[in-house]
């Protein structure tokens, strides 16, 4: 929540000074509560002020990495509670949870599988972020052990170290210190010893407690401790307790400026059935969670959880969009055939990828319609044959093949009469309509 | 600081209603708050779940989904019975698919007849939906709806080129009504508007914004029914207060993710979870945003929905 004019004037000096540049302080004030200036602009300002003003302006919900390194992932930072008011910012982490009682096979092999977790879509590399390492052995040499072990064996992913035992949660970090491993966590028991880890090693925490207010005066506390990069975990087990829970405590940070609630959520969705698991992990992605702990993580399952966290986080205002420009699939001669669709990413990425299947190299034109579909630019207006003629003589394409044909998406076959027309010489041929028939189109041509 | 659990009160409510016959009827809506918080209000009735079966063989389901009902597809009321008595279900939608004119273009006289033999053989609530195709579903509709009189069932979908013939079946047979506009909050409340313009009472109105699977268009559905509900609560528009439908199975079981084998596509996992995750998760992201009513395929794709909905209420 800003503060107003006249809730910063009144921790300033009041002298007027004029060092700022402004003839009043109030003058300073004003400026300042519409952010074009710097509080620093004033040389005579005090160290209260400043930590008032400085809390006042952070964001509601704290931003930090998780992880470190290119595959580092930004947790937190959210504005909004509904994705059609503004972008969802930072999609939230893919967490695998495993035992360190497991055998070292074991562990390499699922560490294994993070690290080979990342695919391709709609042109986003999508992957498992995380692993999480739970403190089952009781044995704080057996769990140095194979946090080190999974950290090696998956060298990209962050670490998450579940271990409420200070000592062994303070060797392991110790181990994976260059990682950054995200403690999780602390609880009213052992708040002090671990906030001293996460602090001396300049880690994350995750603070643990019984719903939003019981975890709210631990955040304090640890706070108090001089960490301040917290994860909130608020012991929710059931679908129910985590969007409850999740919405009570992004409300507050958003709507109410409660710091004490103002940090990324984690969520541990485990079940036995690795189906009812992806539901109900479905439900903190949407709602909510920064981090999603799994119990098990199938390729389907994967992509099923990618594609969601995906559309979800994706603008509502602005499609997801590729460049306009002629694509070369499969080095194309010449004479190879020319397609032509809009450059929503879906649709291109869709048929790009159909193309690629039939292995018949061809040039794909992408127009800019704004990102819509075929059909929804048509309907728009924006896939005209006036429009789609200017950009294929404006494209120079035609210097680059033999030919003059042009294939149009079958859902606007419509368009194929008007287009010919426009496009002087061209012979414009009508393609299927759904791109998984593209492949026995283009060899049936070939 | 001290923690305040910060609670919303909405003036609105969304509407409710109940369909099928004598104990097996079930109710949908009523809720006085967004999806599952009931740390701020009410949601009596617990989202439903139809089980979809068509009056005609699934040729084109995918496998997955068309295996799970190998023995009884044949037949729509051995389907309706399979349904009901070996797979629980809450709820029925039959669709009559094979009215469309692509399709065996059959009457609506043939159809009339899958309806009454249906609702012969169950006695679960019965969701009767058309093949979509504007026209002929202005006929078809209008059959069933007057086979199933008295049996109080949810028929559609009417939408803006064809609503007022099965606007006037709907109020003749007292159904209740599905009306469906395309992924645009202002059609959805228009075409509501204009049904009840004609003397439908908008309290037996099941709103379908249109659905849309996993991936393709998910997040247009959810964000239009996030503001539809938002509508019916915070701003107490009683256009927008019928419950909604989520049309799910039909969306997912024919994108490439639920039919891509997986020596194509490797790195995508198994075909069969792969499909029955698409439509229970594209499902649950529906009952988030709001769904009360939906329409899905999978047996194992339904009781995983089940559960999610037994942690959710
Ligand atoms: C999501 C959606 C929207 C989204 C936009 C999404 C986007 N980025 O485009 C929103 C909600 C914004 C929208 C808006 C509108 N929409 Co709209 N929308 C849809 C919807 C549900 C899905 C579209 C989609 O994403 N398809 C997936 C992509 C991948 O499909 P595609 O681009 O067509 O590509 C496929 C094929 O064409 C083929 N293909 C593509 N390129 C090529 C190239 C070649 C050479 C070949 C061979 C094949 C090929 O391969 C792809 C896969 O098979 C469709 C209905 C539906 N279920 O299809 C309606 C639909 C397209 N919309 C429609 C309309 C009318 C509109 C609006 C004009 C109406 C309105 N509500 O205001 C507006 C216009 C937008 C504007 N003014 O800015 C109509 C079009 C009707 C028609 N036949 O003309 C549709 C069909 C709905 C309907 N039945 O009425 N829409
Ligand atoms: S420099 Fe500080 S004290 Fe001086 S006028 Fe500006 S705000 Fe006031």
């Amino acid at each position: 929540m800003a503060l107003t004019g006249i809730q910063i004037f009144k921790l300033l000096p009041k002298t007027n000074c004029k060092k700022c540049g402004f003839p009043t302080c109030l003058a300073f004030a004003m400026k300042l509560a519409q952010g074009g200036v710097e509080l620093s602009a004033c040389p005579d300002v005090s160290e209260e002020a400043k930590k008032t003003l400085g809390e006042a302006s952070a964001p509601p919900i704290r931003t930090f990495d998780l992880g470190t390194g290119e595959k580092a992932v930004k947790i937190g930072g959210e504005t909004v509670l509904f994705r059609h008011e503004k972008k969802f910012v930072n999609p939230c982490a893919l967490a695998l949870n495993v035992k360190d009682s497991l055998s070292d096979g074991e562990l390499a092999e699922k560490a294994s599988e993070v690290a080979s977790s990342e695919i391709d879509r709609v042109g986003q590399k999508l992957r498992v972020d995380a692993v999480c390492v739970e403190y089952a052995s009781g044995d704080a040499a057996r769990y140095e052990a194979a946090v080190r072990l999974v950290a090696e064996k998956a060298p990209e992913a962050a670490v998450i170290l579940n271990c409420k035992d200070a000592a062994a949660a303070g060797a392991a970090v110790k181990a994976v210190e260059g990682r950054k491993p995200l403690l999780y966590g602390a609880d009213d028991g052992n708040a002090e010893a671990m906030a001293a880890v996460a602090k001396a090693h300049g880690v994350p925490l995750v603070a643990c407690a019984e719903g939003p207010g019981a975890l709210s005066a631990l955040t304090e506390k640890i706070r108090g401790l001089g960490v301040e990069d917290i994860v909130l975990d608020s012991g929710a087990k059931t679908a129910k307790e985590i969007i409850e829970h999740n919405t009570q405590i992004r409300r507050s940070a958003l709507k109410k400026n409660f710091k004490p609630l103002g940090y990324p959520v984690i969520n541990s969705v485990l079940r036995d059935d690795p189906l009812f698991e992806a539901s109900v992990a479905s439900v903190a992605i949407a709602k909510y969670a920064s981090i999603v702990i799994l119990g098990s993580i199938e390729k389907w399952k994967n992509l099923a959880l990618f594609t969601l966290r995906q559309n979800l986080y994706t603008d509502p205002q602005v499609p997801m969009q590729v460049e306009q420009k002629i694509y070369e699939i499969g080095e194309p001669g010449a004479d190879a055939p020319l397609m032509i669709t809009t450059n929503f990413s879906l649709t291109y990425f869709i048929v790009s990828g159909e193309i690629e299947n039939s292995r018949v190299p061809a040039r794909l034109a992408v127009m800019d319609c704004e990102g819509l579909s075929v059909l929804t630019a048509w309907a728009a207006g924006k896939f005209t044959a006036a429009k789609i003629a200017q950009f294929i003589k404006e494209s120079g394409v035609e210097n680059r093949i033999s030919h003059k044909e042009l294939i149009l998406p079958g859902q606007v076959a419509i368009l194929s009469g008007a287009l010919e027309d426009k496009l002087e010489g061209w012979k414009i041929t009508v393609g299927p309509r759904e791109a998984n028939a593209i492949p026995t189109f283009l060899k049936n041509r070939a | 600081m001290s923690y305040v659990i910060p609670k919303e009160s909405y003036t609105g409510k969304v509407l409710s209603f109940d369909f099928g016959k004598d104990d097996r009827a079930v109710t949908v809506g009523g809720e006085n708050t967004l999806p599952f918080l009931s740390f701020e209000g009410q949601q009596p009735s617990r989202p439903v779940i139809a089980c979809e079966i068509q009056d005609c063989p699934p040729d084109d389901w995918p496998d997955t989904v068309k295996e799970a009902y190998k023995d009884v597809s044949g037949d729509p009321v051995a389907w309706a019975r399979h349904c009901q008595d070996v797979l629980n279900a809450k709820a029925i939608a039959l669709r009559l698919l094979s009215t469309h004119p692509d399709r065996d273009d059959r009457s609506a006289e043939d159809a009339a007849g899958t309806v009454r033999d249906v609702l012969a053989a169950v006695d679960v609530p019965l969701v009767i939906l058309g093949s979509n195709h504007i026209e002929k579903d202005s006929t078809v509709l209008v059959a069933a709806a007057e086979a199933a009189s008295g049996y109080n069932c949810i028929i559609g979908k009417a939408q803006e080129g064809n609503y007022k013939t099965i606007v006037a079946a709907a109020l003749a047979h007292n159904h209740k009504l599905i009306a469906m506009s395309e992924l645009d909050i202002n059609l959805a409340k228009q075409l509501n508007i204009l049904i009840t313009q004609m003397g439908f009472s908008k309290e037996k109105l099941i709103t379908d914004p249109m659905c849309s699977a996993l991936g393709y268009g998910l997040e247009y559905t959810y964000s239009v029914m996030e503001r539809i509900r938002l509508a019916a609560l915070a701003q107490n528009d009683p256009t927008m207060q019928p419950p909604i439908l989520g049309d799910v199975g039909m969306y997912v079981w024919k994108i490439k993710e639920t039919v891509a084998p997986e020596a194509d596509v490797p790195e995508w996992g198994t075909l069969r979870e792969r499909g029955i995750a698409w439509e229970a998760i594209t499902a649950t992201a529906m009952l988030l945003a709001g769904t009360n009513l939906l329409i899905m395929r999978h047996p194992a794709a339904i009781e995983t929905v089940e559960k999610t909905i037994d942690e959710l209420v």
